[in-house]
């Protein structure tokens, strides 16, 4: 299939695919590498990821020992584990409870995803007021527990490895995997989006049209989707290694976009990992400053 | 004297998200059955306030992971109600194949990895690979391609990018849609071969009667759009959804029960409800295979919803077929539209049953209010009494040979636990709390 043709095209696909052969071929008289796949509040997806992995998924399974993944399998093996892959972010008491017990029986931790990396979508709970959530989504609020914040897993315990996404890339998360089986770190790049762009030669949404876009802060893995589809970046993996983000927005603010959609456009997936939460809350008093200046004119 | 039994299945297992079942029996009676959702609130619908409506495709598709289509579709239908816009029939075509996408990939996955291995006591889609590899591998490749087109016409297969309401942020180009027609006959026949398989599965007699609700459509298999129809005779306008639904809130769980408004009665959404109420709609070849293999409708045996979805996946590939083959690039990709104060609503057919969204917006393009009705909170209270009745059946067995069967028969519902909960964890018995790793560390 001609599957990857420009729109579905990753560049970083081909370097990065950890593929079924080597994994496969890792040496089987030792015992297997045991796996384990925690969630905490999330959507499913990342792990999703794992199970997306068609061509990989059963030698996969032959390389490593999937000893606890309750959304794949029924058998649930205790501890300790070699492997555990954390989706999801902290928004319960009982699961920063839980958090501490996944440390204590794993060797490593990765963390997969926005949510477990900057605390998800969820985390825009972390700017408002918790008992107004409550309020509008459930009719009878005493039922319900939780805790005011969403926060990462690395606020909670020690993260060995952090994969980004909302969701992350499957051909990753293998990569990842395959490191950690051969007893190595992974090695993923962590330039801009922006960069990727430039690479698979698509024209700049941002210049050509004028659509503001966080390519330029936003961590490399998708494999830059969205200016090829005529939309800008929205920051899915999170913020790239030393991004400038108050060069971007002023930028942004200078040639016509207004405060009032760059601050959703930072406040996103990844809004609370902290670039971008610094982003987001200097526009958001910028604009503030902007608006009290302004009022008087307006009377 | 009779003695108190509790079973409880901590963490249920081949499910997304989490959730976990308590029953109590007192001798051969059924004291209570709880299914209950501990799945942490993620509060979607308060945080959509706000939010510039542009948004709501990108932020509900988080809500799942499996089915982040059903969200996008609904989200934008109900918007461009509000707006006052309606997309034409390139549109629409688009958006069933997006919708076929999803329904290959979900419906592939939940048949040969979570489903099936009921069937034959294995743990996983992977352990039942070592009996079936054809049929497993058959299965996998299956669901590849349903993501394939989701790649292709979505930009990636979990979130996709390419949903925006009015239409799509771009077409794809002929070629891109012509290069997947082989992968698309070669699903046609595998979706006939993996039916034929599935319906051949040895089914418990379980024929329960209940209320089933789905869309339905003047001339196609429902999908986007259509009345809301029942068995026992209910047909509505989507308007009126949240007359004749409504959702209360339990102790037990972090969800939203859906109940019938009139008689606050239970009721059941999916594929077996789809094909009950649709079975002539169906394309050419899933009529003649549900033919072939005796599958008769009504069907209200739970378990059989594996052959429903089988049939559905033969309808997706052949609907998907013949978009992909009459295709032609359009413009624009998406209607222009200008803000207004508005409300409006949509319903359309996840794979795992009926989703309702309902927007409120204001006319500077900001969320003022949002409702998210999705299909598992729906079958909620359906899968309790369904297991009321199903416990008689299979109480005389071990504790963990009557959680199994429980789990099962919840199983064949596909529930998807973190769409459900709008949505949290709790509960008021605090002993639900110690479970998941607990047990397994
Ligand atoms: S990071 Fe995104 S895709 Fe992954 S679990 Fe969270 S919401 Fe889902």
């Amino acid at each position: 299939m001609k599957g990857n043709s420009s729109n579905s095209g990753n560049p970083q696909q081909g370097q990065h695919s950890a593929s079924a052969g080597t994994l496969a071929a890792s040496p089987r008289s030792r015992p297997r590498p045991r796996l384990a796949v925690f969630k905490f509040a999330s959507c499913d997806g990342c792990q999703l990821s794992l199970l997306d992995c068609e061509d990989e998924l059963l030698a996969a399974a032959e390389a490593v020992e999937i000893a606890y993944f309750p959304e794949a399998s029924s058998r649930m093996e205790p501890g300790p584990y070699d492997l555990a892959l954390v989706e999801g972010s902290i928004t319960t008491p009982h699961d920063a409870q839980r958090i501490q017990e996944v440390r204590r029986c794993s060797r490593f931790v990765v963390t997969i995803g926005a949510c477990a990396t900057a605390g998800g979508i969820q985390s825009l709970k972390n700017w408002a007021h918790h008992e107004d959530y409550l309020k509008w989504v459930y009719a009878r609020p005493e039922f319900i527990s939780t805790l005011a914040t969403s926060t990462p897993i690395a606020d909670h315990i020690r993260v060995d490895y952090e994969l980004r996404g909302c969701p992350i890339n499957r051909h990753q998360l293998l990569e990842v995997i395959l490191a950690f089986v051969r007893g190595q770190r992974p090695k993923l790049a962590t330039h801009s989006v922006c960069l990727d762009c430039k690479l698979k030669g698509t024209v700049c949404v941002e210049v050509a049209q004028g659509i503001p876009c966080l390519g330029p802060i936003t961590h490399t893995g998708c494999g830059a989707i969205c200016p090829t589809y005529d939309r800008g970046c929205y920051g899915c993996f999170g913020p790239a290694a030393q991004p400038n983000c108050r060069s971007l927005t002023d930028h942004c603010l200078q040639t016509g976009t207004s405060a009032s959609t760059l601050l959703p456009l930072l406040r996103n997936f990844n809004g609370y990992a902290p670039e971008f939460r610094e982003a987001s809350n200097r526009v958001e008093a910028l604009s503030a400053a902007a608006a009290s200046v302004k009022e008087p004119i307006d009377e | 004297m009779s003695e108190t039994r509790s079973i409880r299945v901590e963490a249920l297992t081949r499910v997304e998200g989490e959730g976990g079942l308590h029953i109590r029996l007192n001798g051969s009676e059924i004291e209570d059955v709880q299914l209950s959702i501990y799945e942490p609130p993620r509060f979607f619908e308060g945080f959509l306030r706000g939010r510039p409506l542009e948004d709501v495709p990108d932020i509900t598709a988080r809500i799942c992971g499996i089915c982040p289509v059903a969200y996008q579709m609904s989200a934008v239908h109900a918007l461009e109600s509000a707006l006052g816009v309606s997309p034409g029939p390139e549109i629409r075509r688009l958006r069933r194949l997006l919708y076929c996408g999803e329904w290959i990939e979900s419906h592939g996955l939940h048949m040969h990895l979570l489903q099936a291995p009921d069937f034959f006591g294995a743990a996983s889609g992977i352990e039942l690979a070592a009996r079936f590899p054809k049929e497993v591998n058959r299965g996998l490749q299956l669901k590849k391609h349903g993501n394939t087109l989701l790649e292709v016409l979505g930009g990636r297969a979990i979130h996709p990018v390419n949903v925006a309401v009015g239409g799509f942020y771009k077409a794809p180009s002929r070629d891109q849609l012509q290069d997947l027609i082989p992968s698309f006959e070669w699903g046609l026949q595998a979706a006939i071969d993996a039916t034929r398989w599935v319906a051949g599965f040895d089914f418990p007699d379980f024929e329960q009667p209940c209320e089933m609700v789905s869309l339905q459509h003047p001339d196609e298999y429902p999908m986007n759009e259509g009345r809301v129809v029942s068995v026992s005779g209910l047909s509505v306008d989507v308007a009126d959804y949240e007359r004749e639904f409504v959702e209360s809130h339990v102790a037990h769980s972090t969800a939203l029960h859906s109940l019938r408004t009139a008689d606050q009665s239970s009721y059941h959404v999916g594929p077996l409800a789809r094909i009950n109420l649709n079975r002539d709609r169906l394309c050419d070849n899933a009529k003649r295979i549900a033919d072939e293999i005796g599958f008769e409708t009504p069907c209200f045996n739970r378990f059989k919803a594996i052959i429903a979805r089988g049939l559905e996946v033969i309808h997706a590939f052949d609907e998907g077929l013949a978009i992909l083959k009459d295709y032609q690039p359009f413009r624009p990709s998406r209607l222009p539209y200008s803000y207004r104060n508005g409300e409006g609503c949509a319903a359309t057919e996840a794979p795992r049953g009926l989703i309702y969204h309902r927007y409120r917006i204001t006319d500077d393009g900001k969320i003022a209010e949002a409702k998210i009705v999705p299909p598992t909170s729906q079958n909620q209270r359906q899968i309790e009494l369904d297991l009321i009745q199903w416990l008689p059946r299979v109480m005389g067995e071990s504790d963990q040979r009557t959680a199994d069967e429980c789990e099962r028969l919840i199983r064949s519902y596909d529930p998807c636990i973190s769409c459900s909960t709008h949505f949290l964890k709790l509960t008021v018995d605090r002993q639900s709390d110690e479970r998941g790793p607990k047990v397994s560390l």
